[in-house]
């Protein structure tokens, strides 16, 4: 096994996601640490989201608009911007940035507590580590990313309508029928979709990496390490099988 | 300093027997095959086997703890200590032989049931395992939480109040445990253990770390512990230290097996060179 890495974590994820559909839907529910997750991983997320959303937006117009008016085609940079955001760079983004806080802080804690015996002291005590700490964290980031998408979506289209009004003049009302006029449901909905797969797997990897850490604090920094970097992976992954059902259906 | 309070939400339990009082003759040697002694047997191993790969870790090992008695298993780092005492709390699954405790056999036992049994056995990790996200009263009240005996708020302010004032630590409940001393996670780790009031207390090498005026401190604390709340012990060490001040009864694993079992005193003169090393 140690010669086929790639399969043995595909294997043991496997096994892992499969746990948590089995173990993750019968009681007893951890409602009370869920809540507290989906604060930690939703709400403590919120300023750095937002502050990559802003500067995305503001960015990609900025960007944009001198080879938009080479054209002349500057009121289309709304309607381009939007659908950039929405379709595409919002969920990425957001997922990447996510990856790197929530999935690297999900590995070194669980890892942490592996090492450290925490894990073991909870199933000494009446409590099921895998519930209590993987499907509480799992369904948190699962939930909490499209929140977060939707939220960096926002603020990116109102730092491009900003970044607009740097070297024009345009209301908010034309920026958004602007945007609103181009996007349909096939370009909102796949893309909203799929920030719920990508949120289940930085939780998944971040789970699966810090639960079975081991080797003591050098563990703890590889599994946060490898946490980002599998998490990153297999984000684009995805995004590349979501392109290819969007296509098959019709909708890019 | 130890409070010997008189436990205002918990039953006392009976008295100590004469066979787990410090200072006592410790009994002769007890096999598995020879369970006909005067005090009930809490937890027997029978001819248990545990293997990591080539790794024979433990070998047809067999001990038994009587109620209210200490003992100790005795060996050399790495000679699997800790894996018996992870195999007897069921977070290890032995290859061949039996675990009972408290008349269940550790095997059979359905998640709920053994959920049940850990209510019963307490366990000090030699890491001590405190949760760090949690305070010194988060940490005490978990296991108590989530064995789901439920208490009314009332009652578990003066439960932690309790096991704190046992351990000495009274004025820590509001603490984090990174703001702890070494020595003092190792007694909020036995409060912990000590709420549920458990029948026996299993401890992984609980003086390992800690310097020697602090680990007689915690040997002493084992002992009171063992005087108040009359459970059984089994102490997983190698600090001799420890060992003396602590056992009944003085198990030596070694080669995975049950080398020699005896008292303090007795082991100690024994001429065997393999046994003599440790008590040099």
């Amino acid at each position: 096994m140690p010669n086929y890495p790639i399969l043995a974590l595909t294997g043991g994820l496997a096994r892992f996601a499969s746990r948590f559909f089995r173990d993750g839907f019968r009681p007893r529910y951890e409602v009370g640490e869920w809540l507290y997750q989906c604060y930690v991983v939703g709400y403590q997320s919120l300023p750095l989201v937002g502050v990559t959303g802003f500067i995305m937006g503001i960015v990609l117009t900025l960007q944009s608009r001198p080879t938009m008016a080479q054209f002349g085609a500057e009121s289309w940079i709304p309607a381009m911007v939007g659908l950039t955001i929405i379709r595409e760079m919002g969920p990425i983004i957001t997922a990447l940035i996510f990856a790197g806080k929530i999935g690297s802080s999900i590995g070194a804690e669980l890892g942490s507590m592996r090492v450290t015996e925490q894990i073991d002291a909870m199933e000494v005590s009446g409590t099921n580590p895998f519930k209590y700490l993987v499907v509480t964290r799992v369904l948190a980031t699962t939930l909490m990313l499209p929140m977060l998408t939707l939220l960096a979506d926002a603020i990116a289209l109102y730092a491009s309508y900003i970044g607009l009004n740097m070297r024009g003049v345009t209301t908010l009302a034309l920026f958004v029928n602007n945007i609103l006029g181009r996007l349909t449901f096939g370009d909102a909905l796949p893309a909203f979709v799929k920030t719920f797969f990508f949120g289940f797997a930085v939780g998944l990897i971040g789970c699966y990496k810090g639960y079975y850490a081991d080797k003591g604090t050098e563990g703890v920094g590889q599994a946060a390490n490898s946490a980002v970097v599998v998490s990153s992976l297999v984000i684009f992954i995805l995004d590349l099988v979501a392109v290819q059902i969007t296509g098959l259906l019709g909708l890019n | 300093m130890l409070l010997m309070l008189p436990g205002p939400i918990l039953t006392s339990k009976p008295a100590p027997t004469a066979a787990a009082t410090p200072g006592a003759a410790a009994p002769s040697a007890i096999t598995p095959t020879s369970l006909t002694a005067p005090a009930e047997t809490v937890l027997t191993v029978e001819h248990v086997d545990k293997s990591f790969g080539d790794n024979h870790v433990l070998r047809d090992f067999s001990l038994a703890l009587r109620r209210g008695e200490n003992v100790v298993v005795l060996g050399k780092s790495g000679s699997g200590k800790s894996v018996l005492i992870k195999c007897i709390i069921g977070l290890l699954l032995p290859d061949r032989g039996c675990i009972t405790v408290l008349g269940q056999d550790v095997a059979g036992l359905s998640h709920q049931q053994m959920d049940e049994l850990r209510a019963r056995v307490g366990f000090l990790f030699q890491s001590n395992a405190l949760y760090d996200s949690m305070t010194v009263r988060e940490n005490l009240l978990f296991p108590l939480r989530r064995h789901w005996l439920q208490h009314r708020r009332a009652e578990e302010d003066a439960l932690v109040r309790q096991v704190l004032d046992d351990v000495g630590l009274a004025q820590t409940a509001d603490l984090m445990p990174a703001e702890l001393s070494g020595g003092m996670r190792k007694r909020i780790a036995l409060a912990r253990t000590l709420i549920l009031r458990p029948d026996i207390i299993l401890y992984d090498e609980p003086t390992t770390g800690l310097d020697p005026v602090t680990s007689r401190e915690i040997s002493h604390l084992i002992r009171q512990v063992q005087q108040k709340y009359n459970a059984s012990a089994l102490i997983i060490a190698h600090d001799m230290s420890c060992v003396r001040l602590t056992a009944d009864r003085v198990a030596l694993l070694l080669d995975g097996c049950c080398y020699a079992e005896g008292s303090y005193a007795e082991l100690a003169a024994r001429p065997d060179p393999r046994i003599h090393e440790f008590f040099a």
